[in-house]
């Protein structure tokens, strides 16, 4: 088949092996990766992380750090211009929030007080390890639900444990009126979801090299998923136009969503310019389990109405998302675990909150679909209870109330170019097993055909 | 102490440098020799990214100092290749779709290479057992195993047409 145009080249990607531009320099090691990039006169640096979730800082003590062989410079909350920050700000979120560097109070574990640069790796980690913090410990809270208890330790600066949604408490899809379609269902059936958060684990840790250049401009090597917001972001925390800034990046040894937060750039580029020396800032191993972003916890509460043949009527989701000590891309997540909890099923009646909650945990962030995977897990198992209590084969229930072209969604758009009922086939092909002649008979264009 | 020479065999080639006390394999190699293949993922001997062939034995680079290697043959990811630039099990890697990110791939190849040299048809199961100390989070382990597998039915092709 070819491609309509002239000269066009023609569509023959599809069903064929292309070889993959980067894998020769992957199996033969010459693939640079941004902690292979060092240059002469390079200084290390570590930071300082609370070893507590919630605590006043009543002072840092650098006296005994700078006295080890090699300590070069520190850095705290007083030397970064734009301390305070939001990643999405890029996009219009606010509040400011997150602390580059904590400045009064730290909010989770690991929260990184301080920074040291010294000649050596070695003498960084002995630098860092010799900061003394003076820290009065504050009552934390680690739940989603208690932490929105009227009682409950306040994480924010702005005097609530959730994000605000355009003036509400929650991110809220309401379509048609699921309590009055619930009280007219057969059946209720209801369900309570949860999943810890999970760490994304990439082989290679967080990190990157920062270079100072002769033209005032600083290069930094990094590992960052997102480049131009980790470039954008690094802008505005130094408070420096962009253009002083060139970013490299294209090689990420793992990152699943992990390595779009900006967390090593601002900081190795601010020392990078007050040394005028190259700075390598690379999270350890440890530090990588415990301080970068997982993907938030979650608690979903269902509550169907049902008939007795398997058509939802109505759904209600409660949903409460662990932004952790600060909201990175978790609010972002919240509208689309909104947008999704109703799941690919057209149902009537529908009614979603979501509620984006901070608690004193390491902060969530991005990883692999987050805010829809999580709806996807606790609708699906829900869609199993459902088949269950029904006695009806978790197949059948899909197909049936599985969206169609121009249905309408919880949300508000209409269904368009909806494969969801072939796909099922196919699923069913390719697992073995065997669909009634009804429900192959459906398509994604059959609704309205199919008796009500 | 102060930082000695130590001698060592690198990819074919003698080699000497000037390493502190308790200086690792991998700070040397990757630092002052400059070959970044081998990797550091956890410097702690739990990912086996760092992975290098000392006297043709897996050998975590990052745990071992380098004074330990004096005299000693060592071969990184950067001596693996052979007349079209890859060995065999490169290229079954590299055609297998057995690397997404690449981060794993030089300490799961050189791993393989060692199985190999012993035991030129292994099992899944030996392969995977093999492989057991090297971590990959993208491909799932079943691509890295096929490609293995794929490599040694290549050089067992290579042995017979030469025979």
């Amino acid at each position: 088949m070819s491609a309509p145009g002239n000269g066009a080249k023609p569509f023959d990607v599809i069903g064929r092996t292309h070889e993959r531009r980067d894998a020769l320099g992957h199996v033969n090691g010459s693939t640079t990766f941004s902690g292979d990039v060092s240059f002469p006169r390079i200084c290390h640096m570590k930071a300082v992380r609370s070893p507590v979730a919630h605590a006043r800082i009543r002072g840092v003590d650098f006296s005994a750090a700078e006295k080890v062989p090699g300590f070069v410079t520190s850095l705290t909350a007083a030397d970064v211009p734009k301390n305070v920050y939001t990643i999405l700000c890029l996009i219009g979120v606010e509040p400011d929030e997150e602390q580059v560097l904590a400045a009064e109070r730290v909010r989770y574990k690991g929260e990184p007080v301080a920074v040291v640069v010294a000649e050596t790796e070695t003498a960084a980690f002995e630098a860092a390890a010799k900061v003394q913090l003076d820290l009065e410990e504050l009552p934390a809270v680690f739940d989603v639900e208690e932490a929105l208890e009227p009682d409950a330790p306040i994480v924010t600066h702005w005097g609530t444990n959730y994000f605000v949604y355009e003036g509400h408490h929650c991110r809220r899809v309401r379509h048609g009126d699921a309590p009055a379609a619930r009280e007219q269902a057969d059946r209720v059936i209801t369900g309570r979801y949860q999943m810890s958060p999970i760490e994304h684990a990439p082989v290679e840790p967080t990190g990157c090299v920062a270079k100072p250049e002769a033209d005032g401009r600083v290069t930094v090597y990094t590992n960052t998923q997102a480049i131009f917001f980790s470039l954008d972001n690094t802008a505005i925390i130094l408070q420096v136009p962009p253009h002083k800034l060139r970013f490299i990046g294209g090689s990420v040894g793992g990152g699943f969503g992990g390595k779009v937060d900006v967390i090593v750039e601002p900081l190795a580029t601010l020392a990078a310019m007050r040394t005028g020396r190259p700075i390598r800032y690379v999270y350890t191993r440890e530090e990588e389990m415990q301080v970068s972003s997982t993907r938030s916890a979650n608690r979903i509460y269902i509550t169907d109405g049902v008939m007795d043949d398997g058509t939802i009527v109505s759904r209600e989701v409660t949903s409460y998302e662990d932004a952790g000590a600060y909201s990175r891309h978790t609010p972002y997540g919240c509208t689309k675990h909104a947008a999704n909890a109703s799941g690919p099923y057209t149902i009537p009646n529908v009614s979603i909150d979501v509620h984006c909650v901070f608690t004193n945990r390491t902060p969530s962030s991005a990883m692999r679909g987050f805010g829809v995977t999580e709806a996807s897990f606790a609708l699906e198992m829900q869609m199993d209870r459902i088949a269950r209590e029904l006695e009806i084969d978790p197949w059948e229930l899909r197909l049936r109330n599985a969206y169609r072209n121009g249905d309408e969604r919880p949300y508000g758009k209409t269904t368009a170019d909806a494969t969801l009922v072939e796909t099922m086939h196919a699923a069913a092909e390719m697992a073995g097993v065997e669909l009634s002649a009804e429900l192959r008979a459906m398509t994604s264009n059959d609704r309205g055909q199919v008796a009500e | 102490m102060s930082a000695r020479a130590v001698s060592f065999e690198l990819n074919g080639e003698p080699v000497t440098v000037l390493a502190e006390p308790l200086e690792t394999l991998q700070s040397v190699v990757r630092g002052q020799l400059g070959l970044t293949g081998a990797k550091a993922g956890c410097r702690q001997g739990g990912c086996g990214s760092c992975t290098v062939l000392l006297d043709g034995e897996p050998t975590l680079s990052c745990l071992v100092p380098v004074e330990n290697v004096e005299d000693h043959a060592v071969r990184t990811i950067e001596g693996h290749g052979e007349t079209d630039g890859r060995s065999a099990l490169q290229a079954a890697f590299h055609e297998g779709f057995a690397s997404q990110c690449g981060f794993c791939s030089p300490g799961m190849i050189s791993v393989a290479a060692a199985l190999l040299e012993r035991n030129p048809d292994p099992t899944p199961e030996e392969i995977g057992v093999a492989l057991s100390g090297n971590v990959c989070r993208c491909t799932g382990i079943a691509p890295i195993i096929a490609a293995v597998s794929d490599a040694a039915g290549r050089m067992r092709e290579r042995r017979e047409a030469s025979a």
